[in-house]
């Protein structure tokens, strides 16, 4: 696969005029500068993200006590759901190199199953990013402060029941129970569980009326209000490329189906496509390690 | 329409068809870096579930996890989206802009950052 590019012409013949001296098409070619853009808008969006971080650092939660839950199996769960996630990405990253590869051998019933299972990855990997954003924006339960400037969560779920609004700001005067289990520093690494008695006394100090539940246009209970901007901000633009992708993927596996490549002779379309997919696959490597691990 | 950029010889990479025995031994390759890519993700998972950040060795792990990051970003860059396979030129045309690009901008982070309180402790 490497002989095309690589054959050795002449200087002269190369850059003669009439061909592309870097044996590129045009649509690559573009392609390329495109993603080369693309990448610049992302690596901005990381950086700041990475400034925002350090110099709140003493309001930043650590990522794997703010994602720790899977769907349907509640919470526990160390990053597990965007493992799975990247994982995702990266499987339809492969069929797409995999539908690329069948191109190449002109194969058009290889190249269309391969395409669908890319575009359906990517349709799962949107259905999880949008179950990612609700329960971000849902909480992990909630918290209040004390007098003495604690911050105090309750546990998942207490809220939920307890209270008559389960989002945003609310009244700590609408709450009747008294909660039987607190955590401190639950999005910390010295997270700590108070129960019972202790749990009982520090509701008692609580300050103000105000108990936050899960993130809102303001505030959020994970952290500095910066973190949850960042979230929507950077996974919903993320999402927003993966979307489209997932969309030209479907109109190339369309015509793929038709027989449009098989008449030009070529599959480059679908490597032109391919590219783009691998491109929003690497950006999620990218907001993987920065955004949840770091 | 006639196309514009029609190829003069066969060197354009859309004319690169490979045979049944190629593109076996391609498919091997593509299996190898999909797992290596696994194997990668899975070890920056086990990190960052296991080690705590307030733990002494939480400055090697951060590094580790960028040049794992970049390890996988060049995987996926020069093997799935074929770079490797381009000329050299072409490599060069896309790769030293945004690197030249990027560096600058973490040089520019860290030098008009440096007045934030506690921007030095990217280092620490």
């Amino acid at each position: 696969m490497a002989g095309h590019a690589s054959k050795t012409i002449d200087k002269t013949t190369l850059w003669g005029g009439g061909q592309s001296p870097f044996s590129v098409s045009y649509g690559k070619m573009m392609m390329w500068f495109f993603l080369v853009s693309d990448a610049l808008t992302f690596s901005g969006l990381l950086i700041s993200l990475g400034y925002a971080k350090v110099v709140h650092a003493d309001a930043w939660p650590v990522g794997e006590k703010v994602f720790e839950a899977l769907p349907f199996l509640g919470t526990g769960y160390p990053l597990m759901y965007v493992a799975l996630m990247t994982f995702l990405l990266i499987v339809s990253s492969v069929t797409m190199v995999l539908a690329v590869e069948a191109g190449h051998r002109n194969n058009k019933k290889q190249v269309v199953l391969w395409m669908a299972l890319t575009v359906a990855g990517g349709v799962f990997f949107l259905g999880s990013q949008a179950w990612e954003w609700y329960h971000f924006i849902h909480g992990a339960g909630g918290y209040f402060k004390t007098t003495s400037g604690q911050t105090v969560y309750f546990q998942e779920h207490w809220l939920e029941e307890h209270a008559p609004e389960s989002h945003g700001t609310i009244m700590a005067s609408s709450i009747e129970s008294v909660p039987t289990a607190l955590y401190l520093n639950k999005f910390n690494t010295g997270r700590e569980l108070v129960e019972g008695d202790a749990a009982a006394a520090l509701w008692a100090q609580r300050d103000a009326n105000i108990v936050v539940h899960g993130a809102g246009m303001t505030e959020n209970e994970y952290g500095h209000q910066l973190y949850a901007n960042f979230f929507f901000f950077v996974t919903g633009f993320h999402g927003f490329h993966v979307f489209s992708g997932v969309l030209i993927n479907l109109i190339v596996l369309i015509m793929a189906m038709r027989g449009v490549f098989e008449r030009r002779g070529h599959y480059e379309m679908v490597e032109k496509i391919g590219l783009y997919w691998h491109f929003v696959d690497l950006v999620w490597v990218f907001v993987f390690t920065f955004y949840y691990l770091i | 329409m006639e196309r514009d950029d029609l190829i003069v010889n066969d060197s354009y990479s859309f004319a690169a068809h490979h045979s049944e025995d190629d593109g076996r031994k391609i498919r091997k390759k593509i299996v190898f870096v999909t797992i290596l890519l696994t194997v990668i993700t899975a070890a920056e998972v086990g990190l960052g579930v296991f080690i705590k950040q307030n733990s002494d060795i939480w400055g090697i792990v951060k590094l580790t996890f960028i040049i794992l990051t970049i390890l996988k970003a060049a995987y996926i860059v020069l093997s799935f989206m074929h770079l490797g396979d381009e000329r050299r030129n072409m490599r060069y045309l896309i790769l030293f802009p945004y690197a030249l690009f990027v560096l600058y901008l973490l040089f520019i982070l860290i030098q008009e950052g440096g007045h934030a309180d506690g921007m030095m402790r990217i280092f620490h």
